[in-house]
């Protein structure tokens, strides 16, 4: 199984937005194998949380630690079966060791996006 | 003749100035395509109302033929198609009704079904025709019921009438869907540094648009006038100073037009629609017998 976090710039803090994070890290969560991707939709003009998602599914992920998640990526991520976790910490590393020892809570507060403010 | 009355920020006069000019015109037609929240039919209070739904085209899967082969999510460039457990995954609401995913699945599985985003009401109040679009609430875009509002003007539109076009506020895509087609823009500017902030903006979007264009100075008082210092300085026609006054601004939270109470407003405006006349290059056609 395969865990996804959005990472920023510096590639290794967890980035404060999940459809617009410049890059994803993927863990094996077998071998805790880290690598970082690009994530293809932040300079999308509408619909980046669904890109985004579609990029973060086709890494066959199964859990996503995020600080927050939009409505549309939220739903794309339930139909695939992956579970959306509640980071705390803006370190990958801590996020990583917290969610191991199962003391990250499902992410619950799913904004309703910023849809349409870039003009449509 | 088509005229359109817009300004960069809300609450600057878009709708006074529109309903004013359109009630001054002896025979005119009042499209609102603020269908965000339009407004002008209080005024109007239009009688003998018919009403026509606003629908856009979207898919509809028939995942029995879907072969999950991706060609539909690969090509929406709205991200509105996911690829979800090798099954396309539809978001009606970033769906641009392309129609690409339709012409492309290979197996033939989408069609497209119709999906309502509003609605747009057509009525009569004396001299003046009113059309209103109206979204429905959560739409995310007004585009689909701005062009079936100016599909409805383009039919009422024959020579000697004039179609008055009420904006929404801004200059994003929805403002540009409304201009799109107008002979001329009318910008309402107010008298504050902000306001001419928003002038700017929308003096920079109907001269992209080639479209010939003045400027209504809307609030004026004896204080200085930033959008008007700007149109002098830069040659810019100002085709009416409206005081800032409280008796019209009584008239307008009674949802009174002006120009129906106080021959005062209605030699402004009238003055005010012979000259969008000459300036667009038509003969005057305001009926001084009101």
């Amino acid at each position: 199984m395969n865990i996804a976090i959005p990472v920023d710039e510096t590639k290794t803090n967890v980035c404060a937005s999940l459809g617009r994070a410049p890059y994803f890290m993927i863990i094996n969560a077998n071998t805790g194998e880290k690598t970082i991707i690009d994530n293809p939709a932040p300079a999308a003009s509408g619909g980046a949380g669904i890109k985004a998602a579609q990029s973060v599914i086709d890494q066959n992920v199964k859990a996503i630690l995020t600080p927050r998640c939009g409505m549309n990526a939220a739903e794309a991520f339930k139909a695939a079966g992956i579970a959306l976790y509640q980071t705390v910490s803006e370190s990958i590393d801590q996020s990583l060791a917290a969610f191991n020892k199962g003391d990250l809570v499902e992410l619950q507060n799913i904004h309703p996006g910023f849809h349409g403010q870039g003009g449509k | 003749m088509k005229i359109a009355v817009l300004s960069g920020k809300g609450g600057t006069g878009k709708t006074l100035v529109a309903v004013n000019l359109a009630a001054v015109a002896k025979n005119s037609v009042y499209a609102d395509c603020d269908v965000e929240e339009p407004n002008g039919y209080l005024f109007f209070q239009p009688t003998e109302v018919t009403t026509q739904q606003v629908t856009v085209s979207i898919p509809s899967i028939d995942y029995n033929l879907c072969s999950g082969c991706r060609k539909c999510v690969d090509f929406c460039r709205f991200n509105a198609l996911a690829y979800i457990a090798q099954k396309p995954a539809f978001f009606a609401d970033l769906c641009h009704s392309c129609g690409g995913c339709t012409l492309l699945c290979p197996n033939h599985a989408i069609s497209e079904k119709q999906n309502a985003v509003g609605k747009v009401i057509i009525g009569n109040s004396q001299n003046v025709t009113t059309i209103t679009g109206i979204m429905d609430t959560g739409r995310a875009s007004g585009v689909s019921v701005i062009r079936q509002v100016l599909r409805c003007l383009n039919q009422k539109n024959k020579p000697g009438i004039i179609g008055i076009i009420d904006c929404p506020p801004g200059s994003a895509c929805i403002v540009m869907e409304s201009i799109r087609e107008a002979d001329y823009c009318v910008l309402v500017a107010e008298p504050t540094i902000f306001g001419l902030h928003n002038l700017q903006m929308v003096i920079e979007l109907v001269q992209l648009f080639n479209k010939p264009f003045g400027v209504v100075l809307n609030k004026c008082t004896a204080d200085a006038n930033p959008s008007a210092e700007y149109c002098h300085e830069k040659n810019m026609t100002i085709l009416a100073s409206i005081p800032f006054d409280k008796k019209l601004g009584q008239l307008v939270s009674d949802g009174q037009i002006a120009v129906h109470c106080d021959p005062l407003w209605q030699k402004l405006f009238i003055s005010l629609l012979d000259k969008i006349n000459k300036e667009a290059g038509y003969e005057a056609a305001t009926d001084n017998q009101r």
